[in-house]
């Protein structure tokens, strides 16, 4: 019987959760320019997704889409890169410059991202930067970095130290050791703040909108932004977000499942 | 010394990670106190500050987004407790996967989940307004409080419960004294991963209420936008002395939260 309600009340939040997905999801198999209306099933979103035969604005949404990724592209390599050598920087560190740079790397996770944007629109303005694709990407990575830190220094808490030492005594030089000893024990923590930083990049609105400049860069979030505020959302943009929210959903569930796996696999060895 | 001993020295490896935080968080954060305490001209002046306490709109939309948050965070804690709590619980769920299931919409665009639900209650007829805004609202944050409550719960000792049990206390008073004490951590960084973001949060507000509510995120890129660069970091710094409040509060939950493991 308890089972029963516990089972029934987390559907119910599912089903809060879900409903403007599945709404999405369904009207994205409808012709109509207005969100709701249903006036029959088609495919004529997704074919005109896929061909580009968008009629006017619509064509800037692929410009959107690729810019967004290369954003998060970039940016969360250069945060994984930054964040890694940071963690293992941080990690040997005497306590006090350790809990200063954790001081800061604190900050862009507590700050909400209205005030990030606002902060490093003045940055930019106040150094005289050019806004737009180097100004967001540098944006991008200030609030990335944080949570790639934060995903290595775990690992190399579990990680035996010595061997990397080993590594040096045996006549590795500092860069052989770090990309032979170090780096296969840290891969599970980067790939978790790279994939983090990924999709936080991707789903990022605030911080892209105060950095982005007056040169007319848009990324998903500003377009979806600029087209609502215009009235009326592109229609193609329905099918474009479900084939995100599938592409993500299976990610993660690969990526988590896979997680699990290797995490009961270790308990049965111990 | 030379550059070598330098890079050899794994200590030394966070340098360039030092100097761009000194960069990208530090000197921004001064120059939002700087440009709040300036004028125009460049001088110093306090009246960025005196006019928002002046400002009649900017502190009625300042009062109405404390207390949106207010209510919002009230809400995702009481409807996202049970969630992390019956996850968490090995009776109901003993998988690790179906916590993501929850939190996977926060991945999805937040302002196109936005729009979807300002549209479907259109279609179901019904005014956006206050409510529509605290339904979308709680939307977009539930996870984020279930998230951390579940982190704790799933990580704590089974046995105090179970000895709090076998010394008689009914499931009631079990979870009032001993669960509900210890998961106070993940209360605490949820709570903080809620209130900040909606008292700050901009444009989303606009959608779900037809333009009828603001909430001070918007008031802050409205000045931004409209080159009156000082009022604005004023109206940031604000914001940042709350959240500096705030963290004095609950920084050690936020903390030991994160630390332990990443958000996937």
């Amino acid at each position: 019987m308890k089972k029963f309600f516990a089972r029934a009340y987390l559907i119910l939040i599912l089903l809060l959760l879900y409903a403007p997905l599945i709404f999405i999801a369904v009207s994205s198999f409808t012709e109509s320019r207005v969100l709701g209306n249903w006036t029959g099933f088609s495919t004529k979103l997704y074919s005109n997704l896929f061909s580009g035969s968008m009629q006017g604005a619509a064509g800037s949404l692929m410009t959107a889409v690729y810019n967004t990724l290369i954003i998060a592209l970039v940016a969360s390599l250069v945060a994984t890169l930054l964040g890694t050598l940071a963690a293992i920087g941080i990690f040997y560190s005497r306590s006090r410059a350790k809990n200063a740079v954790m001081f800061l790397n604190n900050i862009p996770m507590v700050n909400p991202d209205v005030i990030t944007g606002v902060s490093l629109f003045l940055l930019f303005v106040f150094l005289g930067v050019t806004q737009g694709y180097v100004s967001v990407i540098l944006a991008h990575i200030t609030f990335c970095t944080p949570y790639v830190v934060l995903n290595v220094l775990p690992k190399l808490h579990q990680m035996n130290s010595n061997t990397y030492e080993a590594a040096l005594d045996l006549g590795a030089t500092p860069a052989q050791a770090l990309r032979k000893v170090m780096v296969p024990q840290l891969l599970p923590g980067m790939l978790t703040g790279f994939i983090l930083s990924f999709t936080m990049s991707l789903d990022d609105f605030a911080v892209t909108f105060f950095t982005r400049g007056t040169v007319g860069l848009e990324t998903l979030s500003t377009y979806i932004y600029t087209d609502a505020r215009k009235g009326g959302l592109t229609p193609e943009l329905r099918p474009l977000m479900t084939i995100i929210f599938i592409v993500i959903f299976v990610l993660l569930l690969i990526f988590n499942i896979r997680q699990e796996r290797a995490a009961k696999k270790k308990a049965l060895l111990k | 010394m030379n550059l070598r001993n330098v890079i050899g020295r794994r200590s030394s490896w966070s340098l360039p990670y030092a100097v761009f935080l000194l960069l990208f968080v530090a000197l921004p954060l001064v120059l939002i106190m700087v440009y709040a305490f300036i004028d125009e001209g460049g001088r110093f002046t306090l009246g960025n500050l005196a006019r928002f306490f002046g400002d009649a709109d900017a502190l009625s939309t300042f009062a109405v987004s404390i207390e949106i948050a207010i209510e919002n965070t009230a809400i995702c804690l009481l409807l996202g407790y049970p969630v992390a709590w019956i996850l968490a619980n090995k009776r109901y769920n003993r998988s690790g996967v179906t916590i993501i299931i929850f939190i996977l919409p926060m991945w999805i665009n937040a302002l196109m989940r936005t729009l979807a639900t300002a549209d479907l209650f259109n279609m179901l007829g019904i005014t956006l307004g206050k409510g529509t805004l605290l339904f979308g609202m709680v939307y977009d944050y539930l996870p984020f409080m279930i998230y951390p409550i579940y982190n704790v719960l799933r990580r704590m000792d089974p046995s105090y419960a179970e000895a709090a049990q076998d010394l008689g206390a009914k499931p009631s008073r079990v979870f009032a004294n001993v669960t509900l004490p210890l998961s106070l951590p993940g209360i605490v960084s949820g709570v903080m991963m809620v209130f900040m973001p909606t008292v700050s949060t901009f444009a989303i507000s606009e959608f779900l209420t037809n333009n009828k509510i603001k909430l001070f995120g918007t008031i802050i890129q409205e000045n931004i936008n409209s080159s009156m660069w000082n009022y604005g970091a004023a109206l940031s710094f604000i914001m940042l002395i709350i959240i500096g409040i705030s963290t004095l509060f609950g920084g050690r939950g936020e903390e030991e939260s994160q630390v332990q493991g990443g958000l996937i």
